[in-house]
């Protein structure tokens, strides 16, 4: 059971994550969800290359034993800076909707008429 | 005709526009004009060094490049039982195809820039990120790395969100840009949380080493949903397509043409997905269920493609802003393409009706090249009427075939492609699609040609209402669009009537090749992953 909390974090910070993009209608709170869901998935990542008791993947002087897996770590690193450029488009996205709308409420922005 | 064949090719693909993206900034300080010659060169260099890729691949099957490494270098390290961690490019007949389709419209796009962004300012930045996209499609086509996949995917979508709210000071545009994003963001983390279900089953990213190992376990079929519903999301296929008349119609005609592009790189990400990611057995029963894998995606994917296509031409039938119309036109050529896969993927593992799977795979893959012209023509008219007017509203055209003598015949011509009207390209492959699917199902065929007709139907009541009728007074003073547009839009009008006249020289050149690339022919495992496998000769990965 112990083992398993780090899945069971992942999947309720996704689940809360789409919960927040579907259903809340503020802008800012659908790009919170969406980085909820990055943080679950790059959790996620990590957890796959953590054995217990490893230590860094440091072959220099290395004292021995397990090491953790490098390739999630450097997977979840390249997942981090594409989700912090992801996260600047969008919150500037929202600061000139709030400009042009001055609201943030999804019902009220846009709509199909020209 | 012998042409040297460079290793690097593939690399230099998307080596050239990502350099030349941030290269666009410095040059555009000495001048504005060297800076559109500059992205027009670079535009240029990367088409020919994607033809001559596209000669190497056709000529001799698979080419793999390892980046960090050379292949013998690799093979020896593998050889002593280390497992593949290099990111790899693997081109094969499909990539190239959709490589090429990129190109052309992206070198297309740059040339109608030239005029029609001629107003703007930030136009660096417009070049730069325009490139980067270009660099980002032609990465997602040619990668053979599922975690490289998403990276260029996520790099095509933040330089297309970009440029669709390229217009900022229109509410719309950033709108439709802002939907756009929160779409490719979902859709990608999806995609990586799908990598890392493959990743920590078989302990490998690439895909033709995974495609080899794949098992079919629980995390698999979960990991499949993931990646196609996330890659349909991106391909806009009609529950999920809300963001895609928005994007098309907000953003200028140049990126719209762009961006169509992009959503067939996603469609790539799909065929890849089916064929070769899951492809290990066609014709495999799953477990302990006595249900073909292929055959339910297939069913699903063609149940899709009939929903898209009839609501697509519904859309379109009662729209009267020009480029949303066309969006929604889009949306029913894109259900075209998805009923040719899906049949493809039904029947292939049916060997009585295996011959009709081929002809709608090759339908299917043949509509893309034709969907990606005609529909990018036709982007390129509304965007050419846009600026010679400034109108978007059908209701306030009318007469604009006195004005714009050359911007008509192109219209008329993307009008006929796109509904599938003999003489031209739409019908080559639209007959291929009909006449198979008539196989599996004939209401399938019968629903096929009906929509085709509306569509013509569409796109008749707008060329009437924009082009024909009385001349306004308020258009009086309209002039034919510069060169660089009646150019761009020439291009594309060439190849759709070049494909229109010889459409077997085309499939059998292209796209022959590329439906065998994607299909499991002889061999155990599938065309892709046995040539890369050889190519490695991968003991214990």
């Amino acid at each position: 059971m112990i083992y398993n909390i780090p899945y069971i974090a992942v999947a309720a910070l996704i689940l809360i994550g789409l919960y927040a993009v579907v259903f809340k209608r503020n802008l800012i709170k659908m790009v919170i969800g969406i980085t909820l869901i990055e943080s679950g998935v790059n959790l996620f990542l990590i957890t796959l290359g953590y054995r217990e008791g490893s230590i860094a993947p440091i072959y220099t002087s290395s004292p021995g034993g397990i090491m953790a897996l490098p390739v999630p770590q450097a997977l979840t690193l390249t997942s981090i800076v594409i989700g912090v450029a992801v996260l600047a488009l969008m919150l500037s996205l929202v600061i000139h909707i709030y400009r042009h709308y001055g609201t943030l409420d999804a019902r009220k922005i846009g709509g199909n008429e020209e | 005709m012998n042409l040297p064949t460079f290793e690097f090719t593939p690399a230099l693909v998307v080596a050239i526009p990502l350099l030349g993206a941030f290269l666009t900034p410095l040059v555009s300080r000495i001048n504005d004009k060297l800076r559109n010659i500059f992205v027009i060169i670079i535009m240029g260099l990367t088409g020919f060094f994607v033809f001559l890729l596209a000669y190497d691949v056709l000529a001799k099957g698979i080419k793999v490049y390892v980046f960090g490494a050379n292949t013998a270098d690799t093979i020896q390290s593998l050889e002593n039982g280390l497992p593949l961690l290099r990111i790899l490019f693997e081109v094969d007949a499909m990539s190239v195809l959709m490589a090429g389709i990129s190109v052309i419209l992206g070198f297309v796009a740059v040339i109608y820039s030239w005029s029609f962004m001629k107003e703007n300012t930030g136009l660096d930045k417009y070049y730069t990120l325009f490139l980067l996209m270009i660099a980002g499609m032609l990465g997602m086509e040619l990668t053979g790395d599922m975690f490289n996949f998403f990276v260029f995917l996520e790099i095509t979508s933040i330089a297309s969100c970009a440029l669709i709210a390229f217009w900022t000071n229109k509410g719309k545009a950033v709108d439709a840009a802002f939907k756009y994003i929160v779409i490719s963001a979902i859709g990608a983390l999806f995609i990586l949380f799908a990598v890392a279900l493959l990743y920590s089953q078989y302990n490998a990213l690439n895909i033709a080493v995974l495609g080899s190992m794949i098992q079919y376990t629980f995390l698999d079929k979960i990991a499949l949903i993931l990646l196609i519903v996330a890659l349909l999301m991106k391909a806009g296929i009609v529950p999920m397509h809300m963001w895609l008349p928005d994007a098309y119609s907000r953003a200028p005609s140049s990126v719209t043409v762009a961006l169509i592009g992009a959503t067939l790189a996603s469609l790539y990400g799909v065929l890849r997905v089916c064929f070769t990611l899951y492809g290990n057995s066609l014709s495999n029963i799953c477990n302990n269920l006595n249900i073909n894998v292929h055959s339910m995606l297939g069913t699903l994917l063609i149940l899709l493609a009939i929903i898209t296509i009839i609501l697509g031409v519904i859309m379109a039938l009662r729209q009267i802003n020009f480029k949303r119309l066309i969006a929604f036109a889009a949306i029913a050529e894109l259900g075209y393409m998805f009923l040719g896969i899906g049949t493809g993927l039904t029947v292939l593992g049916n060997p009585e009706l295996a011959v009709y799977g081929m002809t709608a795979l090759k339908g299917g893959i043949f509509h893309i090249i034709n969907d990606a012209l005609d529909v990018g023509l036709l982007f390129l008219v509304a965007g050419a009427i846009y600026y010679a007017t400034r109108e978007n509203s059908l209701n306030r055209m009318g007469g604009l075939a006195r004005n714009l003598k050359y911007t008509t015949v192109f219209f008329l011509i993307g009008l006929l492609a796109v509904s599938g009207m003999p003489p031209m390209n739409g019908f080559a492959s639209k007959i291929l699609i009909y006449e198979s699917t008539y196989q599996l199902s004939p209401i399938l065929s019968i629903i096929a040609i009906l929509c085709s007709i509306l569509l013509l139907a569409v796109f008749v009541k707008v060329f009437y209402s924009a082009f024909m009728g009385p001349a306004q007074p308020k258009f009086k003073d309209v002039k034919e669009v510069p060169k660089s547009m009646l150019i761009a839009m020439g291009i594309i009008t060439c190849i759709i009537i070049f494909i229109g006249l010889f459409p077997q020289f085309v499939i059998n050149t292209v796209v022959t090749p590329a439906a065998e690339a994607l299909v499991n022919f002889g061999g155990e495992k599938g065309f892709y992953i046995n040539e890369i496998i050889e190519s490695f000769t991968l003991g214990g990965v």
